[in-house]
């Protein structure tokens, strides 16, 4: 009979490697992820300022003052505009040229680019790229609009100019990614269906609507989440197309991060900055809990 | 996040094949709706190179000329003559290539060990790090900026980096992957034949990981090119800008240099565009494989 290794050494050097591995990775978790979170919700509760020594807990007060600051209002009402604008414009027209690249044609690749080019350049340069555009005085955009008989516009500079311009940028930005999506959803759909649908004399619409979208809807739902997750993060745009002279939509365009920042890095009210960190955290919340209950409700 | 099921196949999956052909009047419209798509998507960039290669005086005619009359390159030159353009791609690149070294290692160990080790604590431990997952950087910022301060962290290099050596999703991508790939006889075989766990994780898990963990490099890579808010409230002189923060900073002194400014605009989005174009094919698959999104 062959012999084993006495079961109890490698027992022994197995936990001891599990732990010596995660060991780092766990201390990481708890010193990057865990603490700050902790804290983050911690401090809301105290007027936390940065170059106060007193400190003290005041309870929901940050909450309450946040209720009465237009600052802060006006913040949320514009970041959830941009979200779910972000989400009309980049959705539809994600899932629309994801059907035409379903199949495959002469110029895929070049199409697949073309869409993704945006996703992979960084939002700063792509910003600017948007920001030439859209200037009043000398961007293409008012000699495009100037065709249509339409008078130049202060893009930057009105207040809902601008939110147009901040949610157009980012779903051009988001399009590509959302499309690749899409993508891998349509092609793993048995080409079966689709035949079957063609012989019973399915229109092309009627196949998108009876069998592509059913079927790609958890995705849809996903990419949709997502989207507006994301988006209520958005803060680089609005911080590029702010810091000038001229214009700065940053006080036209004021969102939730950039208020957020303000607070806590220029006011120093930090404890105070947290308890709005606290409502982005609620809202990104609510959004997965609605992911996971929509995906469960249709098991 | 949690992805769908129906994401699995990813999309090497061949193209389902179409029996007959559409007319050919929806045939035409759809390239046709394809071509303006792409165009409109490509414009700004080429928007960018052109203003980056105007003079002065032609940026401000109207209307504006889109191919540049006299194309020449002195607005690159005053850019690298006027900022340390050179010095901010380098310290994107420090910023990109540690964090993703340090993504990858964590990642695979992480990922292996939570898939193929059974412990007690493993569960809650994998709810936690993916719990992490959902929230965004944004929230917990501010204790992250005030331990960096504590640590002497700010304004340096290793302060900007720190947030970013772990990712849960990648401990989660790389646990899916190794459940899915790596059958437990392998490991039990290296075992029995006396090697280490460490050995079997380097010579017999690791191997077996690699097209996983370099679609997870290439992400990790971009999502840390692309970081800006950290860097912004972290670095504070100068020379420790990443391109991201230092282009973000330099067009506010340039209000009116359209040139100058876009010039800068295609000099830092340059690496990234011929990264993605050289290794287009990996990117949109491994983005399409496995979902990522920072």
């Amino acid at each position: 009979m062959v012999k084993f290794r006495l079961p109890g050494r490698t027992v022994r050097g197995r936990w001891a490697f599990a732990y010596l591995t995660l060991a780092p990775v766990v201390a990481i978790y708890l010193y990057l992820r865990i603490i700050p979170i902790s804290q983050t919700f911690i401090m809301s509760f105290y007027e936390w300022n940065l170059i106060a020594r007193r400190r003290p807990f005041i309870g929901l007060e940050n909450y309450a003052g946040l209720m009465r600051d237009q600052a802060f209002i006006t913040a949320l009402a514009n970041t959830t505009v941009i979200a779910f604008g972000i989400l009309a414009l980049s959705v539809p027209s994600a899932l629309f040229v994801a059907t035409l690249l379903a199949k495959p044609r002469w110029l895929s690749a070049v199409y697949e680019t073309a869409f993704f080019l945006p996703v992979v350049t960084s939002m700063v340069p792509a910003t600017l790229a948007w920001k030439w555009i859209l200037d009043a005085k000398l961007g293409p955009l008012n000699q495009f609009v100037g065709w249509f008989g339409i008078p130049p516009q202060a893009w930057l500079i009105k207040p809902e100019l601008a939110i147009f311009s901040v949610i157009l940028l980012s779903a051009w930005k988001l399009l590509g990614y959302n499309m690749i999506i899409f993508l891998v959803g349509m092609r793993n759909i048995p080409a079966t269906y689709y035949e079957a649908a063609e012989i019973d004399g399915a229109s092309p619409g009627q196949r998108f609507w009876f069998i592509t979208l059913p079927l790609i809807r958890p995705i849809l739902l996903f990419v949709s989440v997502i989207t507006v997750i994301q988006s209520y993060n958005v803060y680089t745009q609005v911080y590029v197309l702010a810091s000038d002279a001229q214009g700065a939509p940053g006080y036209v365009v004021r969102v939730l991060v950039y208020d957020m920042i303000e607070n806590g890095f220029r006011f120093f009210r930090m404890g105070y900055a947290s308890a709005e960190a606290m409502i982005l955290l609620g809202i990104v919340l609510v959004l997965t809990a609605v992911q996971f209950g929509a995906l469960r409700d249709r098991r | 996040m949690m992805r769908p099921a129906a994401l699995a196949g990813g999309l090497s999956k061949a193209p389902r094949a179409m029996r007959r052909r559409s007319p050919w009047w929806r045939l035409a419209g759809e390239e046709a709706i394809l071509v303006v798509g792409a165009i409109l998507m490509v414009m700004p960039f080429a928007w960018m190179v052109s203003t980056a290669l105007k003079s002065p005086a032609e940026i401000l005619q109207w209307p504006p000329s889109f191919i540049p009359e006299n194309p020449s390159l002195a607005n690159f030159v005053f850019v690298f003559e006027n900022a340390p353009f050179a010095r901010w791609l380098l310290n994107s690149l420090i910023l990109a290539v540690s964090s993703t070294v340090a993504i990858l290692l964590t990642s695979a160990l992480a990922g292996y060990v939570l898939a193929k080790f059974s412990f007690p604590g493993r569960g809650p431990l994998f709810v936690v790090i993916l719990a992490t997952a959902i929230v965004p950087f944004e929230v917990y910022m501010i204790p992250l900026y005030l331990t960096s301060r504590n640590l002497g962290l700010i304004n340096t290099m290793p302060g900007v980096i720190l947030p970013f050596v772990v990712m849960s999703f990648g401990i989660f991508f790389v646990r899916q992957n190794v459940l899915a790939s790596i059958p437990d006889e392998l490991i039990e075989a290296g075992r029995i034949d006396g090697a280490s766990e460490s050995w079997i994780f380097l010579h017999v898990v690791m191997p077996l990981l690699s097209g996983p963990l370099s679609a997870l490099g290439i992400f990790a890579f971009m999502q840390a090119w692309n970081q800006f808010v950290w860097p912004l409230l972290v670095a504070n002189s100068k020379m420790l800008y990443t391109a991201e923060v230092g282009l973000a900073l330099f067009q506010t002194g340039y209000t009116v240099d359209f040139g100058a400014v876009s010039a800068g605009s295609v000099i830092s989005v340059l690496p990234i565009l011929i990264v993605f174009l050289a290794l287009r094919r990996r990117i949109i698959d491994g983005v399409a494989l496995s979902g990522l999104k920072g």
